[in-house]
Parts: structure tokens; C-alpha cells; sequence
């Protein structure tokens, strides 16, 4: 078992996503940071769809009651064990009775706790991702609170050797600017020419309402082309008849603040979408914090597989690492 | 004119008209259902939607631009002609201006286009109805199509099946609202809808559905084979109630006894297009029979 002395920001259990249950409005919620918490389960030995506590902007503290293996990967919040430092992106031993704590985040916002075996709760529609807004998944629905037990579950694929870890260069880095890449379109033709290449030349900044749902962000006003509204959209100019939202689209409700919907969002609604972000970008989105600057950068769908490809790549090396 | 677009790298969208309508819906209908059964590689999820729908695809498996081919060719095969929908007519009971929902409304009238007027009496002013009880009772007459689910589990999008200059439209909130009650009954655009959970939202609040369509723990004998009851497809009768019945039938929930009154029909987007009222009046008829 492992006790949550203190469960920090929002601390939840996720895996891969619920798949497959989007058109009754069930978002796949899931890690935000796909990347790290691949990493991390292959440095404990386990399959990369096992649970692991995604940990947001502040850690927790927690109190292992048994031998574990465990490794922490994603943004830069410096982990302790019984307050001496340890390394992230590697395979890490901790003993009955050891406290993990946590520093001030230096980068990113995110950071991805697996254990050898995985995090154990009930499996909900095939994922044991927690969806706050439901209370479905994860630890009893929702985030981890002071004294919840977690139990170590029994997933583990193959030992990895203490003391293996990642190389930098497949470690990513988080700054406090960022550059995301979308292709863009869905709705994109409600937007003048003008806004389009004003949302694309733009340095955005991300507002405090950035989190599982979606990140807003401020900059200026963006301008639709004047129309008389179809049948059944409703009157403002941003409407459009109610349509699905993909993970990583961008709408900008009245023009004002851009929002960029994420993991836990809603499925549709009446909103002209603009862009979305390439699903290699998604993990990085999940790095950003309140106040930091985005550009959106449009690529092409081939460009998009590109990077889906050299990210995959990254993972397998990742895999033959642990393998060893 | 279809359009055809990349949501990113995994979806690809697909807009059939611009502007709601029946067919537009029941073509959706009818290319979703083949895109299931033709088991695509790689396809992760399918949503139809109003007037368009979204594939998900893992393109490592299947290459988005080679899904949008086979979904050309598709759109050119596939009729509404020949095409037979099997759904539920179900009588959905709601209390019209609730205590509930009347609290949330008050609540947010400064985010409202007529914050002297409830949701309500400014819903029935400017669709031309003489009172808010004439408005009612347009909402309650003839069913709806659920024509898509969605924004969180089990949310159903419910498009009146009469013809065009009948129907009832209202704009949505001009900045939405924090706070949305459970089983809340809505307007916007064009759709009817029911809040499955309370949360935001934006369309014009009317009234409190009585029974849930959404259960995370099923109680109900209607939830045992999924948490969320409304299917594309479904008929809905939105049934005026008083607080007499909405407080049985809360208890009837309470008690895990309740049932929605459902009746099986099997009808062609044809029977409804032709003659919306002919259909809702046989509708109606075996859903009481």
C-alpha cells in the first residue's frame, strides 16, 4: 500500500485513456503527458497502458508500506526520498516506510509517478483513468485526498535493473515559451484572413483556467466572417450547428479567449473549431503552466505523422533500454 | 457541399451541411452506421453528429488521407432512400419551471440577452408565442429525433420533428454559465437537450427532467447495460408534468423501481421527412396505445 500523506495540487490516477466511448460523450481522459508516462511505466517493467499518478504543479507526499520500484518522468517537479534528492527518468527502489515528497516545480507542469505492478483501482469502460467531472475511474472518481490507500497492482511485464534510466537526449525539455503545432481547419473559414494569420503570428498567454479540460488563453480578439447565421446554429457569430470536438481542437467562443479542449473536455457542442493540436504536441501541452506564452505553429498532415513517427522512435529506444 | 477536414492527426471531420435539417442528420446516421460495419483498421471511435460526424483513427494503422477516400466513396453510395432506423419512442417526463433550475436562471441573468424576463418568457417572445404556456405547449406536442450525444456522457442533442418554420430556436447564453443544475431541461439553437450532471453550460433553461439519463451506479432497470440511456436515433416525447408526478416519480427513483415508458419503432428518415406530422401523431399513438 502506499499512503497519501498529502495529495499536493491535483494528484490522479491515469493510464492510457477510455477508448472507444467518445459518441456518448465520454471523454478518454487519460495522461495528459502520453510520452512520460510511457517512459515511466517501461522503466518499472510495466505495460504502457498501466496506471501511474500524474502529478500537477505541486506534489504530494506519499508513504510506501512496502518495497517498490518506482520511476518519475515528465516536467521538472524535484522529487525526494526522505528528502534526499533523487533522479528523475529512472528506475529508483524505495523501501517500506520511505516518504516521497516534492520541490518547487522548476519546468513543465506535469510529472508522472509509476510503480513496478502499476496503480491498482477498479477498471471503469475498459481504463482506470480518472474523469473528475463524472467522478468515474481512478481513486474512488476523483483526486487523491490525505489518507487515501493505494494499492500496488500485479502488471508487471519484466524486472528492470535499479539504476536504469533515460539519456538526455530523449528527455524532453520545458521552457516558459512554447511552440505547439496544429493543422488547421474544421471550422477555420468562419475566421476573417486577417485573424487567422493573427492567431498564427500571436504570442499567446495561458490564463489560470488551464487545466484537464482545456487550456484558455489571452491575446486579442479574433474576427468571423459576417454571415447570416444557418438554420438551428444560434445567433453569435462564433456558432455553428453542434458538432464533435477532436482532443486538441481550438475554439474561440465569441472571438475572445482561444480554448484549446484536452483529455477531460467536452465531446461537441456549438462552437466554430479552428485548429488542432498534432497529437505528439498533446504531451507537450500538458508541460504548460499559467502565464506562459504559446505560438501555434500550422504543419501539415504529413509533417504531423513525421513527428508521430520520430516520437515513436524515442519510445522504442526507450523500450530497448529497459529491455536490457 | 461536404467538407472533409483533418482534426489533427488522428480525427477527421466531416461537415455535411452547414445548416441542421433532417437529412442532413439521418445521411450522417446512415454513413456512420457503414463506416461500423465495414471495421475499418485503426478506427478508435465514431461519433455522429448533427449535420456531421468524426472519425478517430490511429494513423499509424490506417493513413487519414486513404479513411477520407473510403469516406468519399461512401458519402456517393450511401442514400437515406434505403435506409431503416430500429429506435425507442420514450416518454420523458419534465417539470417546467422548476424551483431548481429557476434558482440557476436568476442566478446568471447578467450573462442573459433579456435579463428582465426568465429563459422561459424571452424563449417564447421572440419565437412570436402569445405566452410562455403557448411556448410549452410547442415543445411538448410533437417529439424529437435525438440527433446526436455528447458534451458529457449521455447528453442528447433533440431536434423537433416539424416542419421548418415550426420549429423553435433561441440563441444560447452570451457568456455561459458556471453552474447548470442536474436533468436541467434546455434550449439552444435549434436543439432541445437534458444535462446528463451538473456543470456549465449555455443553452436557455425551461425545466428539470424528472428521471435521470445518466447513472455512473446503475439503480434503474433502464441503466443495467450502459451508465447513459438516450441513443442516436431515439425518439423523444418531452411530456409536461406536475409537481404531484415529478415528486412520485422521484421517489419511484429513489427506489430503484422507475422505468421510462418505451415503445420499439422501426420507421425510415423518409416516413419523417415527408410528413412530419402524419409521423409524430403515429408516434405518439403507439408510445400510448
Amino acid at each position: 500500500m502506499i499512503k497519501v500523506i498529502n495529495p499536493g495540487l491535483q494528484t490522479t490516477v491515469q493510464d492510457l485513456g477510455r477508448m472507444g466511448y467518445y459518441e456518448i460523450g465520454m471523454p478518454p481522459s487519460g495522461a495528459m503527458d502520453k510520452y512520460s508516462h510511457r517512459a515511466a511505466n517501461l522503466l518499472v517493467g510495466n505495460d504502457e497502458f498501466a496506471a501511474t499518478l500524474e502529478i500537477t504543479y505541486m506534489g504530494p507526499t506519499l508513504e510506501f508500506q512496502q518495497d517498490a520500484v518506482i520511476a518519475l518522468t515528465g516536467g521538472d517537479i524535484p522529487p525526494r526520498v526522505n528528502n534526499t534528492p533523487v533522479s528523475m527518468w529512472e528506475t529508483i527502489q524505495v523501501k517500506s516506510g520511505d516518504q516521497l515528497s516534492f520541490d518547487f516545480v522548476k519546468q513543465g507542469a506535469r510529472v508522472y509517478l509509476a510503480i513496478a505492478g502499476g496503480f491498482e483501482v477498479p477498471t471503469v469502460l475498459g481504463s482506470k483513468s480518472t474523469y473528475t467531472l463524472c467522478g468515474i475511474g481512478g481513486y474512488e472518481g476523483r483526486a487523491l485526498q490525505t489518507g487515501d490507500l493505494l494499492k500496488v497492482g500485479d502488471g508487471m511485464q519484466r524486472p528492470v535493473r535499479v539504476g536504469t534510466c533515460v539519456p538526455k537526449g530523449l528527455i524532453p525539455e520545458f521552457s516558459r515559451t512554447h511552440e505547439i503545432r496544429v493543422i488547421m481547419g474544421l471550422c477555420s473559414y468562419r475566421l476573417t484572413d486577417e485573424s487567422k494569420d493573427r492567431f498564427l503570428s500571436l504570442e499567446w498567454t495561458v490564463t489560470p483556467e488551464a487545466n484537464r479540460v482545456g487550456y484558455r488563453f489571452k491575446g486579442e480578439r479574433l474576427n468571423f466572417v459576417p454571415r447570416e447565421q444557418p438554420f438551428g446554429a444560434g445567433s453569435n457569430p462564433s456558432n455553428v450547428v453542434d458538432l464533435g470536438y477532436p482532443i486538441g481542437s481550438i475554439q474561440v467562443p465569441d472571438g475572445v479567449e482561444p480554448i484549446c479542449l484536452l483529455n477531460d473536455a467536452v465531446t461537441g457542442g456549438g462552437y466554430a473549431t479552428i485548429a488542432t493540436v498534432i497529437s505528439t504536441d498533446l504531451n507537450r501541452m500538458a508541460q504548460i503552466k499559467t502565464n506562459e506564452k504559446v505560438r501555434f505553429l500550422p504543419v501539415t498532415l504529413d509533417e504531423a505523422l513525421e513527428a508521430r513517427r520520430v516520437l515513436n522512435d524515442r519510445l522504442n529506444q526507450i523500450k530497448q533500454i529497459t529491455n536490457k | 457541399m461536404t467538407r472533409y477536414e483533418h482534426g489533427g492527426d488522428e480525427f477527421i471531420f466531416v461537415e455535411l451541411a452547414e445548416e441542421m435539417s433532417l437529412e442532413a442528420n439521418f445521411k450522417a446516421m446512415a454513413i456512420t452506421n457503414k463506416v461500423r460495419e465495414k471495421q475499418y483498421p485503426g478506427i478508435i471511435d465514431i461519433c455522429p453528429s448533427n449535420a456531421s460526424y468524426m472519425v478517430r483513427v490511429n494513423p499509424d494503422l490506417f493513413h487519414p488521407e486513404q479513411l477520407i477516400q473510403e469516406l468519399r466513396t461512401l458519402e456517393q453510395q450511401v442514400t437515406i432512400d434505403d435506409f431503416e432506423i430500429s429506435a425507442r419512442i420514450v416518454d420523458v417526463p419534465i417539470l417546467f419551471e422548476d424551483p431548481w433550475t429557476h434558482e440557476a436562471v436568476m442566478r446568471f441573468r447578467d450573462r442573459h440577452q433579456d435579463p428582465n424576463s426568465t429563459d422561459l418568457e424571452y424563449a417564447a417572445r421572440i419565437n412570436g408565442y402569445q405566452s410562455k404556456e403557448a411556448l410549452i405547449q410547442a415543445i411538448t406536442d410533437f417529439p424529437y429525433l435525438v440527433s446526436m450525444v455528447g458534451f458529457v456522457p449521455g447528453l442528447p442533442w433533440c431536434y423537433q420533428m416539424v416542419p421548418r418554420e415550426q420549429q423553435i430556436e433561441v440563441p444560447k447564453y452570451v457568456r455561459p454559465r458556471t453552474f447548470t443544475p442536474e436533468r436541467a431541461f434546455g434550449f439552444g439553437g435549434a436543439f432541445a437537450v437534458i444535462y446528463p450532471v451538473q456543470g456549465a453550460g449555455g443553452y436557455q433553461l425551461f425545466g428539470v427532467a424528472a428521471a435521470p439519463i445518466y447513472q455512473k451506479e446503475p439503480t434503474l432497470p433502464d441503466f443495467q447495460d450502459s451508465m447513459t440511456f438516450p441513443r442516436q436515433g431515439d425518439i423523444f416525447r418531452y411530456r409536461k408534468i406536475d409537481r404531484d408526478e415529478f415528486d412520485t416519480i422521484r421517489m419511484q427513483v429513489e427506489q430503484g423501481t422507475f422505468r421510462y415508458l418505451t415503445k420499439e419503432i422501426t420507421f425510415t428518415p423518409h416516413d419523417v421527412i415527408q410528413n412530419p406530422k402524419q409521423f409524430s401523431e403515429n408516434v405518439l399513438g403507439r408510445l400510448y396505445r
